[in-house]
């Protein structure tokens, strides 16, 4: 079952004509991700690897009424407005991959976004992978294997890092959800929390956090108060980072006092999580809990 | 990215905050000048980032043009904390009343800005917040509608001010969200908000850019002036933070690097600090990151963990091995490298006679041994 993107998520892809789109428009096709158009202004009638581009999203979604999720690879200046064009164009599902995007702006097409009932991703994220089935990102597809456990992450490369250890360990994902590394990301770790409980195939669910904000904490609230039936593993990063210094993520900092990983790992284990102290750990505790 | 106190006042001026009057002092002549256009007490303050500068000496009182004269003089070149003063604001002392808060910073939990005041101000808001949470009013603004004249009132009604004063806070108030919105401000702060015989006036502020915002505020851009590590690693476009220890750390991805540094610390090392590539680094970027650290008088052994996505290992085994090369006699170095093309850059590694390892936790605790000796 999965969440958010399978067999049947049709993708757009904004910003397809970049370096970077282009890259990553290829290796998702390659994964074998349905994408059916991209959209780059000014370069509608082009194609890119196949994939036919458009000048707008309103175009895309003429031809190909099937789309139901954006990725956005569009720089930073940018990509508030093609977040804006796949929301009025009535894509349902957006993943912005884009980072350094000023946190006004975010602040703004979230909120935008969640008054219109659309779901977004990042900014500053790996994306969201369900393995073998669509990827809907940037993250090495081959990593990834099918089963039962649900990542949850703030992190990109760490993510992996899990993953790969989990594949490793014949446990398999359900699916692997980047939320971003920026202080306000469109989906948080409650949202996840609450799709992964109601999936049928994810039966454990991993979290990987990092200093700065209080979603770990506030994920930690929503563990205790929903009686989480699912087990959760929790890693997070930034043991050893010191006070008031951003951690290359706009989000990792401790500010003001608050935010550091000690009050996370204690937050999350009094709420009845499983708190790993190295990556590797999390695949250790998840192999005695399933 | 922090805003000096001259740069918050003279955006205060075009919003029309009022302002004790001021100017900027490079010398001791300058504050003579600036003091007795002035006239009376003036205040001389250090322009320095670090916070609490009153208390390290850079926030003095003088009675004449002259005495200004004298401690600017004394207090510019030196280093407040650490960090150099180059200026020095001279400022018009205002016999205060009473002191208010009001800042609008952005609340990363509901993705909104968030307007705080206190009747109490000139105190750590963090601490009042904690002690006496009664004494502040804390209202959430829809980032699509802004500020309405109902926070306006809620504002006004909670502050309880005379009259005199109360009609001017929500004009002070509505420039400071509009300075907070149109300037990408993290935060914007007036802490103390003065009461003032002549009405309310911003003494002294705290202003955070976001750093993400800068293409759009090229006014607030500032090239990065020293020679630390810290300095010359963000020159080269790295996420670069210094730390205490003596193992140094290069990663692919904040999170990564972070895990790194913490696992190191698990098995008993000591990170000297946090560099991240970023995503997709070039052979050129990773000699430039492991140049910088083998040259790091503190760092003993290099410790680079690598997870190959966009990153390609063959590209990161070849910057290493030429910076090994280059600037590696005396220091150790442990790579742990997985994913793309790990195998050519295994065998890239071998062949210079460095070993990778396939675990991070195996690779950081041959590191902290290595420490040892």
């Amino acid at each position: 079952m999965a969440i958010l993107v399978n067999s049947e998520t049709r993708i757009v892809v904004q910003g397809i004509t970049g370096r970077q789109g282009s890259f990553h428009t290829k290796s998702m096709l390659q994964y074998g991700s349905k994408i059916v158009a991209g959209v780059t202004p000014g370069k509608g009638g082009q194609s890119v690897e196949g994939v036919p581009v458009y000048d707008t999203v309103r175009e895309a979604m003429r031809e190909h009424p099937e789309i139901n999720a954006s990725m956005i690879m569009v720089p930073a200046p940018y990509a508030p407005d093609a977040v804006y064009e796949a929301i009025d164009a009535g894509v349902g599902l957006i993943v912005v991959i884009t980072e350094h995007i000023p946190v006004h702006d975010s602040m703004r097409f979230i909120r935008y976004a969640r008054l219109n009932g659309v779901k977004i991703i990042g900014p500053n994220c790996p994306g969201v992978i369900t393995p073998g089935e669509c990827k809907l990102g940037i993250m090495p597809g081959h990593i990834f294997s099918r089963g039962s456990v649900g990542i949850v992450s703030r992190s990109g490369t760490l993510t992996y890092e899990i993953a790969h250890s989990i594949t490793k360990a014949g446990l398999g994902q359900s699916t692997a959800i980047g939320i971003g590394g920026d202080p306000i990301t469109g989906m948080s770790f409650i949202d996840v929390l609450e799709m992964f409980r109601k999936d049928g195939q994810t039966r454990a669910v991993v979290l990987i956090g990092e200093i700065g904000g209080d979603m770990e904490e506030r994920a930690a609230s929503y563990i205790k108060e929903t009686s989480y039936e699912k087990p959760v593993v929790a890693y997070i990063a930034g043991r050893t980072a010191p006070p008031g210094k951003r951690m290359g993520h706009a989000g990792a900092i401790i500010s003001m006092g608050a935010g550091d990983a000690e009050s996370k790992m204690k937050a999350l284990t009094s709420a009845g999580a499983h708190v790993a102290r190295t990556p590797a750990e999390t695949t250790e505790l998840l192999r005695k809990l399933l | 990215m922090k805003l000096h106190e001259y740069e918050s006042r003279e955006l205060f001026t075009a919003y029309g905050i009022p302002v004790p009057r001021y100017g900027l002092a490079r010398s001791g002549e300058e504050a003579l000048k600036i003091a007795r256009e002035i006239g009376g007490r003036v205040v001389v303050k250090a322009q320095v980032l670090v916070a609490g500068r009153g208390k390290a000496g850079g926030i003095k009182f003088a009675h004449t043009p002259e005495e200004a004269a004298e401690i600017a003089s004394k207090m510019i070149g030196t280093a407040i904390k650490g960090e150099k003063v180059e200026s020095v604001l001279i400022s018009e002392y205002q016999e205060v009343e009473g002191e208010l808060y009001l800042s609008v910073i952005i609340d990363r939990s509901r993705g909104m800005p968030l307007v705080i005041a206190s009747p109490e101000g000139g105190v750590e808001i963090e601490e009042l917040a904690r002690t006496s949470p009664e004494k502040l009013i804390q209202l959430h603004v829809d980032p699509l509608i802004g500020l309405r004249p109902h926070h306006l009132r809620n504002i006004q009604n909670f502050m309880g001010l005379d009259e005199k004063y109360s009609k001017q806070l929500p004009q002070v108030l509505t420039s400071l969200y509009k300075l907070f919105v149109e300037n990408d401000c993290e935060l914007a702060e007036i802490n103390p908000l003065a009461i003032t015989s002549g009405g309310l006036v911003a003494i002294d502020a705290k202003i955070l850019v976001d750093d993400n915002s800068l293409f759009r505020h090229s006014q607030f851009r500032r090239s990065e002036v020293g020679e630390s590590f810290e300095v010359e690693a963000r020159r080269m476009g790295f996420s670069y933070v210094e730390l205490d220890g003596d193992i140094g750390i290069i990663g692919n991805g904040a999170g990564l690097t972070m895990a790194t540094m913490d696992v190191v610390k698990e098995m008993g090392g000591r990170p000297a600090n946090f560099l991240d590539i970023g995503g997709g680094a070039s052979e050129e970027i990773v000699e430039k990151a492991a140049s910088l650290l083998l040259r790091h008088p503190r760092v003993k052994v290099l410790f680079v963990n690598v997870l190959g996505g966009i990153t390609r290992c063959d590209e990161v085994a070849k910057g290493l091995v030429s910076a090994v090369k280059a600037h590696g006699a005396g220091k150790k170095v442990v790579v742990r490298m997985m994913g793309t093309r790990e195998e050519e850059g295994k065998k890239i590694l071998r062949e210079s006679g460095l070993y990778p390892y396939d675990s991070m936790e195996e690779a950081a605790q041959m590191a902290a041994q290595l420490v040892q000796g």
